[in-house]
Order: structure tokens, then C-alpha cells, then sequence
């Protein structure tokens, strides 16, 4: 008979585990609930006291993020109230007294991070690639030094880094240009594809190219028809990784820029300035970055670890 | 029967006289990737090491003096700059450990598979990848006193509780808070790997011998999760090391200098007001040498599990 009183405890002892942990996980996402909740709240409602839940719901946090506005004194409320021309920001503009006099300068900023973001991605992953390739299959000297090397730029902190990098851009015309912060996140993206990329292609066992180089292949032609292939799903991983560290670097682009290649994450707190906080205005842009990385951590849940830890720990 | 011409593309050579050799393909893969280290990294270094020594300001038009050991003695013996260090290392020590705490116990809690288990585990590994400013910031609203919802979920009255970031003595605790908050998850992403790999005879052998829960945790999970637990201490102490993003959203080094960590000191003196070049290099290269001390021992470690 203790063999039903222990399966017994064991169900027990695993419901409060599950318990636990959902509370454990409810805590973790009070922050992100609550920024997705002050998003769609109006002005009045983000600064009640007590913090108020319930609410309707507003697109004042998108029309202040993404439009510059003009406040409107009350005497030409009432002859703007009457337009029949206005779109539907303009209304959502107007119930706060304010006109839209064009898109903000964040709009701007967010396309930056895109193009940016893009750029130095594709950059590192095809880099990282090639090289990762050759750290793999080939005899390097001082290999393990070099690798070291590598992954050492991604464990300085920026600031470090930035320093010389600000006087070397001045002197090359770098400064807050698109193409100075694509080459330093290419730079400092390549640390984390050529570790992580060569893991997955250390997994692929090298029979399959000498096979082919026997049967005639070129080392190129091995390499482009029989490695990439088997290692694709991983140099996916590897991509969106490096995506996201872009999409989210900070440092390198509040040091580096102004305005011209300004990125979005520098130029979300300066939202704060313009006419008191607009907490839901960066409540809307905090919300519009999570987005993509909530997915990415779905769709790459099996590379997490892999990703986090430069491809040394696989499961 | 072969004839020769069979021969010829079988072996390739005759077919592709162009093709590279594997010592020209390795130079070709490799030193794209190591031209661009060296441009954007070995360079710089050196070139700050030389900095270092100079009393250069970047907004000043006069060329870099060299002042030989004068900015490094300026540092250690700058009082201001060591209370710095002391915050960072406080704040590390207080991070790093409430993670591995927090970590390690939310790994244990889902080490055993249950109905939902995976998508809790997933869920609870999206503050690790949001960028940490936008981060600070949002927190920095949620410790508001009056409209925030931190106090208000502690229980508070509204608009009675303390105000996190402007008081000297719990700022930096709401620094910790958040990077807790962030990185407890990559710990226990880490033990989570580290747990499901203990075998289970192990336990089974330890129930035979009739050990009881906690003699198991001191002598099978523990030892067998400890080198992942060191991997992500290690990873956690030199990126809390480097904390710069977080805090810049959070207290801006406030109030006072209560939150003010060596990397948020570096910017400033690097950056703003005097652009203090020459300075700020020699200050960098100590936090250099103290980072990539750090960083060796990681590195090789992981090497060392990976081989393993």
C-alpha cells in the first residue's frame, strides 16, 4: 500500500509546484501587462491615484508617440471641432486640445532602427558564417586565443569601446551616419554568430562534405550545397539573435548619434520632456519594441540557452 | 571500363582548375570577420591605451599632451570615483545573488514537467531579451509614489508608500530590483539545463539509501548543477559590472550619486560636460583590465563544459 500513498504525495507535491510557479510567472508579467494596459490609456487615466485597471481604452499613447503636435487655444477649438476633413488621429489629437502638424520625429528614429537593425544583422550573419565555417572544419593557429578574442569585444562595456570609436568616426565622417552604427553592431554582432554558428556546424558531421569533395565538389561547392543547408535552421537562430541585440542597443547609439542616425531606444526617453510625461506615449513605443522580441522568444524557446550562452550549452 | 575523361570529373580538378585551394578558402572566410575585429576593436584599444596617457579633450582643439601615469593616479586617488566603484560592486553582489537565488528556485519549481510548465517557462523569459532602457524606463513609472503600481501591489495606500528613486537609501535597491527582475529568468534558464541533466539514478540510488530531501539537495542537485550555476553567475557578475542602460532609464545615477555605477560615471566623464578624452580612457582601461579578468575565467570555462 505505500506505493498508492506516494503517488499520492508526488501529485500533491506537483500540484504545489504548478501552483507556485504560475504565480511565480504571474509576477513576472505584471510589468509587461501593465505596460500593455498604459498604452491604450488616456492621458488622465495613466497618472490616477491609486493606479487605475480599469478604463477606456485610447489611442492617445500611438497619436503622441508618432505625430508632433500643436496645443490649441480655446478659441479655435470649437471652429476645429467643426471640420469635416479631420482623420481619426486628428480627433484623438483634438479631444486632448492639441492638433497633429505632421509625423514625429520618432517615426523617423523607429525606420533608422529598422534600416539599421537590417543591415548589420545580414552583415554579421554572412561574416559570421564564412568564418565560423573556417574555424570548424579548418586548422587555425592559436584558435582558441582568436576565439577568445573575438567573444572578449562583446564582454567590454560600450562606453569602453566608444571612446576611441567616437574620435575615429569624427575624423572619417561616421559620425551619425546609418553606416557607422551598421559597422559597429556588424562588429560587435560577429562575436555572437561566429560562436554561435560554429557550434551548429561543429554538429554536422564532416563525412557528408568529404563524401562530396571525393565525389567531385569543390570545397565552395561542399560548403555552399552540403554545410548551409544542414545548418540553416541554426543560422536562423543566429539571425534573430543578432536582430534583437540591434533592435534593443542603446549605448552605442545614445554616444554615437544625434539625429541623423538616431535609433529608437535613445529616443524613447526623450519623450519624457516634451509638456510632462507621456506615459502612455512611451508606454505605446516601449510596446511597439516588445512586440518582436515576445515573438522571438516563442519561436526560438529551443535556442535560448544555445543563444545565451554562445552556443557552449546545447540541449 | 573508364575512360580518362571519367576520371577527370570524378576527381574535379580538371573540371574546375579555379577552384580555391582550403588554404586560400580559410584566409578568404576568415579575415573578413578578423579585419573588421581588428578595425573596430584592436584599434580602438590601442589607440584609448595611448589616450590614456594624454590629457586630450575631445571638444578641445589643442592635440593630446602626454602626461605619462598622471590620469591613472588621478583616478585612484579620486574619492569621488571610489564610491562609484563601491555602488557597482554593491549593486553587482546584490544582483548577481538575488538572481541565483531567484533563479535557481524558480528552476526547481518547473524542473518537473506539468500541464502548462513549457509555456510558463517561455513567458517568464521575456524581460531577458527587452532592452533594458526602455525597461528602466517603464519601471521608473511603475515605482511612481502617487499614480505607479509597485507600492500600490506591496500594499501601500495609495500615494503612502515610499518613492523608490528619489530616496538615497532604497534607489539602488530599485536598480537591483529590476535587474532581478530581467535576469532571474537567464539563471534559471541556465539550472534548468543543468537540472535535466542529472541522471535520475542518482535520486534513485539516494531513495535506496533512504536520504532524506535536503541531504539530496546538498550532495546530488546541487554539485550537479553547480557548473551552469557558475556559467550564469560569472555571465550575470560582468554584465551587471557593465550595467549602463538600465540605470539611464531608471535614475539617470540619482538621486545624488546613489545609483551612479562606474560604467554611468565613464559616460559622463567621456562624454558630457568637459569631454574628459584623456581621462576617461585611463578610467575605461581599468574597467578593462577588470572585465576581461573576468572574462577569461568565463571563456574558458566555457570552453571546458563545451569540450567536456
Amino acid at each position: 500500500m505505500p506505493k498508492v500513498e506516494n503517488v499520492q504525495r508526488v501529485r500533491a507535491i506537483t500540484g504545489l509546484r504548478a501552483a507556485a510557479a504560475i504565480v511565480v510567472c504571474i509576477i513576472f508579467l505584471i510589468p509587461i501587462l501593465w505596460m500593455l494596459l498604459t498604452a491604450f490609456k488616456p492621458q488622465q487615466d495613466v497618472i490616477k491615484v491609486p493606479p487605475k485597471v480599469l478604463f477606456t481604452p485610447s489611442l492617445q499613447g500611438f497619436v503622441n508617440l508618432f505625430f508632433q503636435r500643436l496645443s490649441l487655444p480655446q478659441s479655435q477649438m470649437a471652429q476645429y471641432e467643426g471640420r469635416s476633413d479631420l482623420n481619426w488621429w486628428d480627433q484623438v489629437a483634438l479631444a486632448q486640445g492639441q492638433i497633429t502638424i505632421g509625423p514625429s520625429q520618432y517615426t523617423g528614429r523607429l525606420l533608422n532602427s529598422v534600416i539599421i537593425a537590417t543591415g548589420s544583422t545580414l552583415a554579421a550573419v554572412a561574416l559570421g558564417t564564412l568564418a565560423a565555417y573556417a574555424f570548424s572544419r579548418f586548422r587555425i593557429r592559436g584558435q582558441a586565443d582568436l576565439l577568445f578574442f573575438i567573444l572578449s569585444t562583446r564582454m567590454l562595456p560600450a562606453v569602453v569601446v566608444t571612446i576611441p570609436i567616437f574620435l575615429m568616426y569624427r575624423r572619417l565622417g561616421l559620425s551619425d551616419t546609418h553606416l557607422g552604427l551598421i559597422l559597429l553592431y556588424t562588429v560587435f554582432n560577429l562575436s555572437l554568430s561566429v560562436w554561435l554558428i560554429k557550434g551548429f556546424m561543429d554538429e554536422i558531421p564532416r563525412e557528408y562534405e568529404e563524401a562530396a569533395l571525393v565525389d567531385g565538389y569543390s570545397r565552395w561547392q561542399a560548403f555552399v550545397k552540403i554545410v548551409l543547408p544542414q545548418a540553416i535552421s541554426g543560422i536562423a537562430a543566429t539571425t534573430v539573435f543578432c536582430l534583437i541585440f540591434a533592435w534593443n542597443e542603446y549605448a552605442f547609439a545614445l554616444m554615437l548619434t544625434s539625429d541623423r542616425a538616431r535609433t529608437a531606444p535613445p529616443s524613447i526617453p526623450s519623450q519624457l520632456g516634451t509638456g510632462g510625461v507621456e506615459w502612455s506615449a512611451i508606454a505605446f513605443g516601449s510596446l511597439l519594441f516588445l512586440i518582436p522580441v515576445v515573438i522571438v522568444v516563442f519561436a526560438l524557446r529551443n535556442y535560448l540557452l544555445r543563444g545565451i550562452t554562445f552556443g557552449a550549452i546545447r540541449q | 571500363m573508364y575512360g580518362a575523361k571519367d576520371i577527370e570529373s570524378r576527381t574535379g580538378r580538371a573540371r574546375q582548375p579555379a577552384a580555391l585551394s582550403d588554404a586560400a578558402l580559410k584566409r578568404l572566410f576568415l579575415w573578413p570577420t578578423l579585419g573588421l575585429l581588428i578595425a573596430f576593436n584592436l584599434f580602438p584599444l590601442l589607440y584609448s591605451l595611448y589616450l590614456s596617457f594624454t590629457d586630450y579633450s575631445a571638444i578641445s582643439s589643442r592635440a593630446p599632451q602626454w602626461i605619462g601615469l598622471q590620469n591613472y593616479r588621478d583616478i585612484l586617488n579620486d574619492g569621488q570615483l571610489w564610491i562609484y566603484f563601491r555602488n557597482t560592486g554593491k549593486y553587482v553582489v546584490l544582483s548577481v545573488a538575488f538572481e541565483t537565488l531567484v533563479g535557481f528556485g524558480m528552476a526547481l519549481l518547473l524542473r518537473r514537467k506539468f500541464f502548462g510548465s513549457g509555456i510558463i517557462t517561455t513567458l517568464i523569459l521575456i524581460p531577458m531579451m527587452c532592452s533594458p532602457v526602455v525597461v528602466g524606463l517603464f519601471w521608473k513609472m511603475m515605482y511612481n509614489p502617487g499614480y505607479g503600481i509597485f507600492n500600490y501591489l506591496l500594499g501601500f495606500p495609495a500615494g503612502r508608500g515610499p518613492d523608490w528613486l528619489s530616496s538615497p537609501k532604497l534607489a539602488l535597491w530599485a536598480v537591483v530590483i529590476v535587474d532581478v527582475w530581467m535576469w532571474a529568468p537567464y539563471v534559471m534558464l541556465l539550472c534548468l539545463a543543468g537540472l535535466s541533466a542529472i541522471p535520475d539514478y542518482l535520486y534513485e540510488a539516494a531513495e535506496i539509501d533512504r536520504a532524506g530531501p535536503l541531504y539530496t539537495f546538498w550532495r546530488i542537485t546541487l554539485p550537479q548543477v553547480a557548473p551552469l550555476l557558475l556559467i550564469a553567475v560569472l555571465f550575470r557578475t560582468i554584465e551587471a559590472f557593465k550595467t549602463f542602460d538600465l540605470v539611464m532609464g531608471l535614475t539617470g545615477g540619482g538621486p545624488g550619486d546613489t545609483t551612479e555605477l562606474v560604467a554611468v560615471d565613464l559616460y559622463r566623464l567621456a562624454f558630457l560636460g568637459q569631454f574628459n578624452t584623456g581621462k576617461s580612457s585611463a578610467l575605461a582601461y581599468i574597467v578593462l583590465v577588470i572585465i576581461t579578468g573576468v572574462s577569461n575565467i568565463y571563456v574558458r570555462y566555457l570552453n571546458k563544459l563545451k569540450e567536456g
